[in-house]
């Protein structure tokens, strides 16, 4: 296994399932990965089990609506870039389209819920499509939610149009035991401007790969990530920004709590500065907070440039211990231990949080959903400790 | 009445050299309203003494005792030797990025006291209390000590020692780093929460210039991790006429 020399522009990207041969897990963009759990995701049977509801505000700024693959809002998006994101879009017959209209802005969010089966049968291995849309000018907020137990690769393409400004969260709080890979395929036209965040707390294995095109001049990325990962879970996120015009702007963060022995968290930042993306103004940041012995953390940060007329094009990544220092300072003014860490670890996503929730509602959500997953895990310490 | 005993003190630090004995047979006796100033040059063992009485688990006791009114302080974890009575104003305060100031000394109130402190008696204590130290009220929103300047960090623990009201207070070099102004507003603080809780001080320092805001009742030199010799104030006047010179030569 050596080092991918080759650029990241290259690499196969292909609606055809056959174009790519079976993953052996030394690929470049299967290496962090266990493929074998992903196994039954990489073949062309996959069913269509999982459930999806979406709720959202009944004003005229959003269309919800399931569509044939062959309708003209689908496939616009970047092709996929792996087999597992193939197979997602061999099977999908059907897909649900949320249209964000055009010129319109909405308040309200857009809540889709992907709900895996309660557990009491196993999970199938299942493919499933959804398609955002923003066309010219629109504003909105769509939220993922993905819940249940599952089995399943996912497909989900984000196509702005020009002067569009959206927002889109996707919460991963599966089921123990649940399996997925999700591939964001994200274009962006003239001037528009995505905020995308993606949030993992649940499941065994989660699988995001993002893709993200800025394909027209003066288009903005803004993709944030949290992850927390508890022993036996691995969640893992690649990203590719690919700068293929004229003076856009892209700013990633993401950071990642591992919380106990065998917690597993993978991110790869690529991104590619094409030579046509003068005026470029890039800069991708990662960190982990690492709170148990034996957890483990890559974290792979690359930049291509072809251009040297570029604003700036900066990465950071750095994964540390808890700080021993921090603690000692909090328990000598008589904060027990465990309180100590829950204040040091909600303090590290703090910020983040605060950039996702655009709005108040958000924001407390997703602050309770990363609340009560280190909860359990305090919970667990102190019953350990009895 | 409160009394911290330290008998017969033997504390080692871990080094790649292996283990380094740093405090070599402390004996020291504080109690309520008392101010003990402990001063001697660097590397004496002044912070060692600190850093050990409060548990940070760089340093090793490896004999002798402390008891706080007859409770053994080395068997107890660093947050139980604060919710017992002790507080260590330190040297470097530690940045908390993230951990906001309000949110820092309300946690840490309601960990000592062992319930949370009323509301707005509370956040009239709060405010009294950063105005007397010369806080801007900004200072509650901002995370613990990160970006604060080098006096603004000494205030904070000061402030914290106000808001805590510990039985012992152990200040560390309290004083390094301020300029006169800033120095008298932290002797001032230091003085107020001793008066409003009858604290015992153990002020440790290199220099006698804090000594003129703050009296101590006894002087203790330490050189070479143990009290060397014991008196009034008159001896920090001797030493701020002698120097440490006498003491280090003897070794």
């Amino acid at each position: 296994m050596g080092i991918d020399t080759k650029s990241r522009g290259t690499r196969l990207a292909s609606f055809d399932l056959t174009d790519f041969p079976m993953p052996t897990g030394r690929e470049e963009e299967w290496r962090f990965t266990p493929v074998r759990d992903l196994a039954d995701l990489l073949l062309d049977d996959l069913a269509a089990e999982v459930v999806v509801q979406v709720q959202g505000p009944l004003g005229s700024g959003v269309t919800v609506e399931v569509v044939g693959r062959d309708h003209p809002a689908i496939g616009l998006a970047p092709a996929p870039g792996d087999r597992v994101a193939a197979a997602a879009w061999a099977a999908a017959e059907s897909a649900t389209l949320v249209t964000l209209n055009a010129g319109k802005v909405e308040d309200g969010v857009t809540v889709v819920r992907v709900i895996g089966s309660d557990g009491s049968t196993p999970a199938r291995p299942s493919a499933l499509h959804l398609a955002i849309l923003a066309k010219a000018g629109a504003r909105g907020t769509v939220l993922l939610e993905h819940t249940g137990l599952a089995h399943l690769t996912q497909g989900v393409e984000i196509v702005l149009e020009e002067g569009a400004d959206i927002t889109v969260i996707s919460v991963h709080d599966w089921a123990d035991g649940s399996i997925q890979a999700a591939s964001h395929r994200v274009r962006l036209a003239q001037d528009a401007h995505l905020k995308h965040a993606v949030v993992a707390l649940g499941g065994a294995l989660v699988r995001l790969t993002e893709q993200f095109e800025l394909a027209g001049p003066g288009a903005s990325l803004d993709a944030l990530g949290i992850n927390v990962t508890d022993s036996g879970q691995h969640h893992e996120a690649q990203l590719f920004v690919d700068h293929a015009a004229a003076n856009c702007r892209s700013r990633v963060a993401y950071k990642g709590a591992l919380l106990g022995p065998l917690a597993r968290s993978v991110w790869i930042g690529d991104v590619l500065i094409r030579s046509r993306a003068e005026g470029t103004d890039t800069y991708e940041l990662n960190r982990n907070l690492v709170l148990s012995k034996g957890a483990r953390a890559d974290s792979v940060p690359n930049l291509e440039i072809e251009t040297g007329q570029i604003l700036g094009a900066g990465h950071a990544s750095a994964t540390g211990r808890f700080d021993e220092e921090q603690l000692f300072y909090l328990q000598s003014r008589g904060i027990p231990e465990e309180l100590a860490r829950s204040l040091v670890v909600h303090a590290f996503f703090a910020e983040l949080i605060d950039q996702i929730g655009v709005l108040g509602e958000i924001k407390d959500a997703l602050k309770m959903a990363v609340d009560s997953k280190l909860d359990q895990r305090s919970n667990h310490n102190q019953r350990r400790s009895q | 009445m409160t009394t911290l005993e330290i008998r017969d003190l033997h504390v080692s630090v871990d080094t790649p050299e292996g283990d380094k004995p740093i405090l070599k047979g402390v004996d020291l006796t504080i109690g309520s309203n008392q101010t003990h100033a402990i001063m001697g040059p660097n590397g004496s063992g002044k912070s060692t003494l600190a850093y050990s009485l409060a548990g940070h688990p760089k340093y090793r006791v490896t004999s002798g005792s402390v008891l706080l009114d007859g409770q053994d302080l080395l068997a107890m974890t660093v947050d139980e030797r604060a919710r017992a009575g002790l507080f260590l104003a330190m040297q470097y305060p530690v940045e908390v990025p993230g951990v906001t100031e309000a949110n820092f000394l309300r946690t840490a109130k309601t960990a000592v006291s062992g319930q949370a402190p009323p509301l707005r008696a509370w956040i009239k204590e709060v405010a009294a209390a950063m105005e007397a130290l010369r806080f801007d009220p900004e200072f509650q929103e901002r995370s613990v000590n990160e970006g604060f300047s080098g006096g603004e960090k000494k205030r904070n623990e000061i402030l914290q020692m106000e808001l805590l009201k510990p039985k012992i207070a152990i200040l560390d070099e309290t004083d390094s780093g301020l300029d006169v102004d800033a120095l008298r507003v932290v002797a001032e603080g230091v003085n107020r929460a001793q008066a409003a809780t009858g604290a015992g001080v153990m002020l440790i320092t290199h220099y006698t210039r804090i000594l003129d805001y703050i009296t101590p009742d006894f002087v203790h030199v330490f050189v070479a991790g143990r009290v060397a010799e014991e008196g009034g104030p008159d001896l920090a006047a001797r030493l701020e006429a002698e120097g440490y010179d006498r003491f280090l030569s003897a070794d």
